[in-house]
């Protein structure tokens, strides 16, 4: 253990525990505003309730995402101080942008929307929240055009010792980032609407408040189809987008070896990293990894092999990182879609109702899962090809990051504790009584 | 020039933020005190509850900002404060949640809990804030390599210790300003006599923290080397004079904007004093981190530019409208409301 590997496990935690509130953040706040706009627009009390109901747990949630992400934001400066200085002309910009275009913007109205039902007409609260769910959307795609830059560094140049910008628009429309922004803000969607059907199970399997967890439920539904396929297609078009900025990713992805032309699919694949080599390979469809990845039967896959060793990232937790998180996006189509075909009689569906409520932390951890594949399949650098990960660290004592690790270990499971605790007791509560 | 206009923009974010998160961090710090009952201190919460969050994000955009103009000074500023910085993001944190989770549970232990971390959460930032600060003015030991050779209480100095006590008080005063325009009978009148009382404290601190200033820092050479810079403490001082006029005559909104005028002004006095510095290191001037020396490139900070100009307006505009629409006071009728704290 050194000041690198505390500091990168410092990240991870503080990434992780961050990304728990994110995705929820951005797809509730799209529920919320389509809840509130469907009544403005038909004046049914039940939809301002649901709207307040749901508000309520995406306001709980939205202060541990915001305050957990300031941390991430000041770790750059903290532990990665050499990084901070190499590629701020970027990234330093980046985190401003969104700062001033969206994080003021998410964090303003989402008070007046919150305090303010009785002081605004309907339509200007809607448009609140509606400006909430634009903001969070806008941070979602800031970020994640740093982070791409990160993956697949564009529109720049090495001078003085730095990475320089030349090019923003380059760096702000390259396609890595616009399919990296889809990717994620489709998974925030999923996260929701199981967020959301899964809690309306739990009441409809009690017969409570059946008419408004009916609606709930239905609508997260809607949304749970829509982008489980979505998701399916965009992670097929950003594989592709990776396999070619990003080879070595790829190859540990689908622990790749031997480099070679019509590489077969493998549905069992047990990676042994030790000898360089996979234990199993069973189950194979000929040639079809070259097919998925480069829509040619005979296309050529670049094994890990064809690297030095230290310039590999660690195949096995990459690997498995992402074969769970495809085999639960197939998943979450499956559920989706039975949904779809018992919607007339969803109410009188136990089973699917009970597995729908204990799906809910299933597509918290395909997201996990996803950044730990873009994070650590980026290894051993930071910016992909142009610094390593070694080199970026700051200069601080061990002590100090030692103990910030602790520390943070400490908050953090205690404040994911308490943000649970009290997300499961109003989940569990329900609305608020209709007015008399 | 575009180094000099961001160099300015850079401690403006800062004084703004000061001036915004200063009344909440500072009548977090005094609600312990000013609070006789549960009532009392619920008022005090929802008095900050539509602001705080908004606020807070000018820290964020301070810091990004630091990350986006001057690279080098955040990478060095960040790390060699390391200690004093995260001690400051754990505050923040228990003191966000602290809002959102108060209400949430039904025991008097659980409401204790989290009234004991946003006291520790707002009391603590505002100190730390100030030591940071006046460490900054007087120069942190930074070799060129920015490395740092010190510990905690290398910061801990005298006059780093006059700058926390500083920024303690100055968000009390600030804070105590915005309760008496915020609540109604018996909590108003504490918070009255709170913000008359500080004043005074306030007025020595200051005193005593201009004539430190003289002798720990080098922020006079600027003023004596263009005496019209002057302008900045006296506007200030005249400021603090003003707000003790207006707590006098009750006028409380008139008091908090001539408050906010002090912290801005404090915090300018401080920055112009500073130029072009950023992170002056006190073991050799040339390894000092300034706004020529530390910045992006031309390309960036334009860009910046054109994005703060057209939207920090946007921001500002739309955050006093936050501001105007919960202006009116709290009483115990307002806590009935569902959205509550």
């Amino acid at each position: 253990m050194d000041v690198l590997m505390l500091s990168r496990l410092q990240f991870a935690v503080a990434t992780m525990f961050h990304f728990i509130f994110v995705p929820l953040t951005l797809g509730l706040a799209v529920l919320v505003a389509i809840m509130e706009t469907l009544y403005v627009r038909s004046g049914d009390e039940e939809y301002k309730r649901m709207a307040k109901f749901w508000g309520k747990i995406f306001l709980i949630n939205f202060a541990v995402g915001v305050v957990t992400g300031i941390t991430l934001e000041f770790q750059f400066g903290t532990n990665w101080g050499v990084y901070s200085k190499y590629v701020g002309d970027f990234f330093g910009s980046l985190l401003a942008i969104v700062a001033t275009t969206s994080f003021f913007l998410e964090s303003t109205f989402i008070a007046i929307w919150f305090f303010g039902w009785k002081k605004l007409s309907p339509k200007v609260h809607a448009l609140c929240i509606w400006l909430v769910a634009i903001a969070s959307t806008g941070s979602a795609y800031w970020i994640l055009v740093a982070n791409s830059w990160m993956q697949h560094p564009v529109g720049y140049v090495i001078r003085g010792g730095r990475a320089e910008m030349v090019d923003f628009w380059a760096v702000i429309s390259q396609p890595f980032a616009i399919l990296t922004f889809l990717h994620n803000v489709f998974a925030g969607y999923i996260v929701a609407a199981f967020f959301v059907m899964g809690v309306s199970a739990y009441h409809l399997l009690r017969k409570s408040n059946v008419s408004f967890f009916s609606k709930s439920f239905r609508l997260g539904l809607i949304f749970a189809v829509v982008f489980t396929i979505g998701e399916v297609i965009v992670g097929d078009f950003h594989g592709k987008y990776m396999a070619a900025a990003q080879p070595t990713k790829l190859a540990a992805v689908e622990s790749v070896w031997e480099t070679g032309r019509g590489v077969p699919f493998s549905m069992l694949v047990i990676p042994d990293e030790e000898n360089e080599r996979n234990l199993v390979e069973a189950i194979q469809i000929p040639k079809f990894m070259s097919w998925l990845v480069y829509g040619d039967w005979n296309a050529e896959i670049k094994g890990l092999k064809a690297w030095p060793k230290e310039e590999r990232p660690p195949v096995t937790l990459v690997f498995w990182s992402f074969r769970l998180m495809v085999g639960l996006g197939f998943l979450f189509v499956l559920l989706a879609l039975i949904g779809m075909v018992r919607w007339n009689k969803l109410e009188s569906s136990p089973l699917y109702l009970r597995v729908m409520m204990y799906s809910i932390p299933l597509p918290y951890i395909a997201s996990e899962l996803g950044w730990i594949v873009t994070e650590v399949g980026r290894q051993p650098w930071i910016v992909n090809g142009v610094m390593k990960t070694s080199q970026a660290v700051s200069p601080i004592a061990f002590s100090q990051v030692a103990t910030s690790l602790v520390a943070f270990i400490v908050l953090y499971s205690l404040l994911g504790l308490a943000a649970f605790v009290i997300i499961i007791k109003f989940a569990r509560k329900g609305p608020e009584a209709a007015a008399a | 020039m575009l180094e000099t206009i961001w160099f300015y923009i850079w401690g403006l974010l800062w004084a703004i933020y000061f001036m915004l998160d200063g009344f909440d961090l500072g009548l977090a710090t005094l609600r312990p005190f000013l609070a006789r009952n549960d009532t009392e201190n619920r008022i005090i919460y929802n008095s900050m509850g539509p602001f705080w969050d908004g606020n807070e994000v000018w820290l964020i955009t301070a810091g990004g900002v630091t990350f986006a103009a001057f690279p080098t000074t955040y990478a060095v500023m960040f790390s060699t404060l390391y200690t004093p910085l995260l001690m400051l993001l754990f505050g923040l944190i228990i003191r966000a949640v602290s809002f959102e989770f108060r209400g949430k549970g039904d025991s008097q232990a659980w409401r204790k809990l989290w009234d004991t971390c946003q006291f520790i959460g707002s009391f603590g930032p505002a100190l730390l804030l100030g030591v940071a600060f006046a460490n900054i003015f007087q120069g942190i030991p930074f070799d060129d390599k920015g490395v740092f050779h010190g510990t905690l209480l290398t910061l801990l100095n005298p006059y780093g210790l006059v700058g926390g006590a500083l920024f303690v008080v100055m968000f009390a005063v600030h804070g105590a300003i915005w309760l008496a325009i915020k609540s109604e009978g018996d909590l108003h009148a504490r918070a009255a006599s709170f913000a008359a009382k500080l004043w005074v404290a306030l007025l020595v601190i200051a005193v005593i923290f201009l004539i430190h200033t003289w002798f720990a820092t080098p922020l006079y050479k600027n003023y004596l080397a263009s005496p019209v810079l002057f302008l900045i403490p006296l506007a200030t001082v005249a400021a603090l004079l003003v707000t003790r006029l207006f707590i006098g005559q009750a006028q409380w909104w008139k008091a908090w904007f001539a408050s906010s005028a002090t912290i801005m002004g404090a915090t300018m006095f401080g920055v112009a004093g500073l130029y072009p510095n950023l992170l002056p290191s006190s073991l050799n001037p040339a390894f000092s981190l300034t706004a020529f020396n530390s910045s992006s490139t031309h390309l960036t900070l334009t860009i910046m530019l054109v994005v703060a100009l057209i939207f920090v307006p946007i921001v500002i505009a739309y955050q006093a409208w936050g501001y105007y629409i919960f202006r009116e006071k709290l009483n115990e009728e307002s806590l009935y409301s569902d959205e509550a704290y």
